[in-house]
């Protein structure tokens, strides 16, 4: 396919991943699976449980080794970097059993997330000059922008484990964008929803990509929400790509019904 | 700069206190005794701190900071009586050095052990205490001065009511920025958890290593200040055992709370004296299984700590 540099002769691929492997205990979680997101695009990603799609964004974000494969990111290869260069170069992602910082206030969840790309150094904290305050303040600032824009406003000062799940994860999600990212790798964000949470969901997907003018990779299940969203869809299986189109090209294809869809076509 | 941004009451009360007890040792109501247990509370309170920020702030469980307690110690006396430094004057440069020894100790050991996690480093840290107690132990083969197993003897009296004061109350208030600052949001984000603090763009490593060698510098700091007050040290008074009353001490009042730190560290010494003074001498040792008692209760009713309004639901 032929994904070259970064911006220079105007190609645009966020993000190529290239013959990506991985394998738990001679189970090949990961095998050799390539695929790239266009700057701008929302690529969805289906399959059936253990097809290893969580896998490939833990690949993705070196929370795991990959055992054979690149990753570049805007051109730049980041295969041998760790999980906190990842995010500082403008990769969130959140996790699908929730990771929140559940002992923090909501406010708290936030401002960490800010300040790590908004440093000031010990001393200064110590000391607590000027920059230190300064910097301290706009991190707030950007949380409760961040907060009111998912409706979570009112709950700055709440434990964040305390929150009903929907709220959870919708705080997981502003974390995730209060590092500044380009790409957003989500995965399963609509799990445990029903439908009339779906299509908020979507809905603020929607919003939150325009705004922060993002590049989106998505794991999900809920077909609603999948289809919806997705300018392309993936599937996998087996830890491969078994088919690669646009929703509606997915939706009709046999094998996808087959692998995942099951019977009947949503 | 406003170091001492919103520490006006903490200001007037640490002075407030320290009159009192000004008082209380110049008019001679209270025995050289009583004086010198009091002024022990602070560097109890000082070291616990470090294992506050270790432990308490970013969930580094560890065994062994009573080593560092020591390292800190025999740096300064070392320094003292080699140097000939018995003033006054020189004492905040050994107590520094003292610090930074058990920071940096603390840094080249963390590198590789702070990858463990929970129990896995705390049985590291455990053997990283007994290490150091051997090597106390032998220390006379490094330098006769050091004393070994029989203890480094004839350490200058330095440590005063004064200093002591001077430098806990400091070293809390650094601690206490340091904890509201980005870096012990970052502690507490690692504690809460660590692999959504990586995903957020937190260099987990330095940031426990930060906490790791900070906190043994506050211990590095309060072991000098030991060394100068009782000018005898033996390798018995730094190992598991005391490492345990800190962690005790931490867990009494409560995690990633300092005030709590600082009532349970008074309450603990406290205790400690009070049970010699009421029981009698031929049952005195007993005092040591109160202790274990009280831990055991402890975490039973109580296992976020006496001061926390959080209770065990079991």
């Amino acid at each position: 396919m032929g994904h070259g540099s970064w911006g220079e002769d105007g190609m645009t691929a966020m993000l190529e991943v290239e013959r990506l492997e991985k394998s738990f205990g001679g189970v090949r979680a990961v095998d050799g699976f390539s695929f790239h997101v266009d700057r701008g695009e929302t690529l969805g990603i289906i399959g059936p449980n253990g097809a290893g799609k969580t896998t490939v964004f833990n690949l993705i974000t070196r929370f795991y080794t990959p055992d054979g494969g690149r990753v570049r990111f805007m051109g730049k290869l980041i295969t041998h970097l760790p999980p906190y260069r990842l995010a500082r170069l403008g990769i969130a992602r959140t996790f699908q059993n929730l990771r929140l910082f559940k002992d923090l206030t909501v406010l708290e969840n936030i401002t960490s997330a800010h300040l790590t790309g908004h440093s000031y150094s010990p001393f200064a904290g110590i000391f607590r000059t000027r920059r230190h305050l300064r910097i301290e303040r706009e991190a707030r600032e950007n949380a409760m922008m961040l907060l009111n824009f998912l409706g979570l406003g009112e709950k700055e000062q709440a434990p964040a484990g305390s929150l009903p799940y929907g709220e959870q994860r919708r705080l997981e999600l502003a974390r995730a964008l209060a590092i500044r990212p380009k790409l957003l790798l989500i995965d399963e964000p609509g799990a445990g929803m029903n439908p009339r949470e779906i299509q908020d969901l979507v809905i603020t997907l929607r919003e939150v990509k325009e705004r922060f003018d993002l590049t989106i990779v998505m794991i999900e299940h809920q077909m609603g929400l999948v289809m919806n969203i997705s300018d392309r869809i993936l599937v996998m299986d087996f830890g491969e790509k078994i088919m690669e189109g646009t929703p509606s090209e997915v939706r009709k294809d046999r094998r996808v019904i087959e692998a995942y869809l099951g019977e009947e076509p949503v | 700069m406003k170091f001492f941004l919103e520490s006006r009451r903490l200001i007037l009360l640490a002075a407030g206190i320290y009159i009192v007890l000004k008082l209380l040792f110049s008019f001679g109501i209270v025995s050289e005794y009583i004086q010198q247990i009091t002024i022990y509370v602070f560097i109890v309170v000082l070291a616990a701190t470090g294992l506050n920020v270790i432990y308490g702030y970013t969930g580094q469980f560890s065994l062994g900071h009573a080593a560092f307690y020591g390292i800190g110690a025999y740096t300064s006396a070392y320094l003292v009586k080699t140097l000939g430094l018995d003033s006054v004057f020189a004492l905040p440069a050994t107590l520094l050095a003292g610090g930074i020894m058990a920071g940096l100790v603390a840094c080249v050991i963390g590198i590789p052990i702070l990858r463990l996690r929970d129990d896995f480093l705390g049985i590291a840290t455990l053997g990283f205490g007994i290490l150091v107690r051997v090597f106390f132990d032998n220390s006379d083969r490094i330098s006769e001065t050091l004393g070994g197993s029989r203890g480094f003897t004839g350490i200058v009296k330095l440590t005063n009511l004064e200093i002591t004061f001077v430098v806990t109350v400091f070293l809390l208030i650094v601690t206490r920025n340091l904890i509201s600052s980005r870096y012990g949001l970052f502690w507490r984000c690692i504690k809460d958890d660590e692999t959504a603090s990586a995903s957020v763009g937190i260099d987990t490593t330095r940031m426990k290593l930060m906490a790791f060698s900070y906190g043994c510098f506050l211990a590095g700091v309060a072991g000098a200040l030991y060394a100068h007050l009782y000018t005898f040290l033996h390798p018995s008074n730094f190992d598991f055992l005391r490492s345990i009353d800190f962690l005790i001490i931490v867990i009494l009042g409560g995690m990633g709370n300092i005030a709590g730190t600082i009532w349970a560290g008074v309450l603990w010494v406290g205790f400690i004296e009070g049970l010699r003074i009421v029981l009698p001498s031929n049952v005195l040792d007993l005092r040591w299984v109160f202790i274990p008692l009280l831990l055991i209760m402890l975490m039973m009713w109580r296992p976020y700590g006496l001061m926390s309004k959080k209770k065990g639901n079991g």
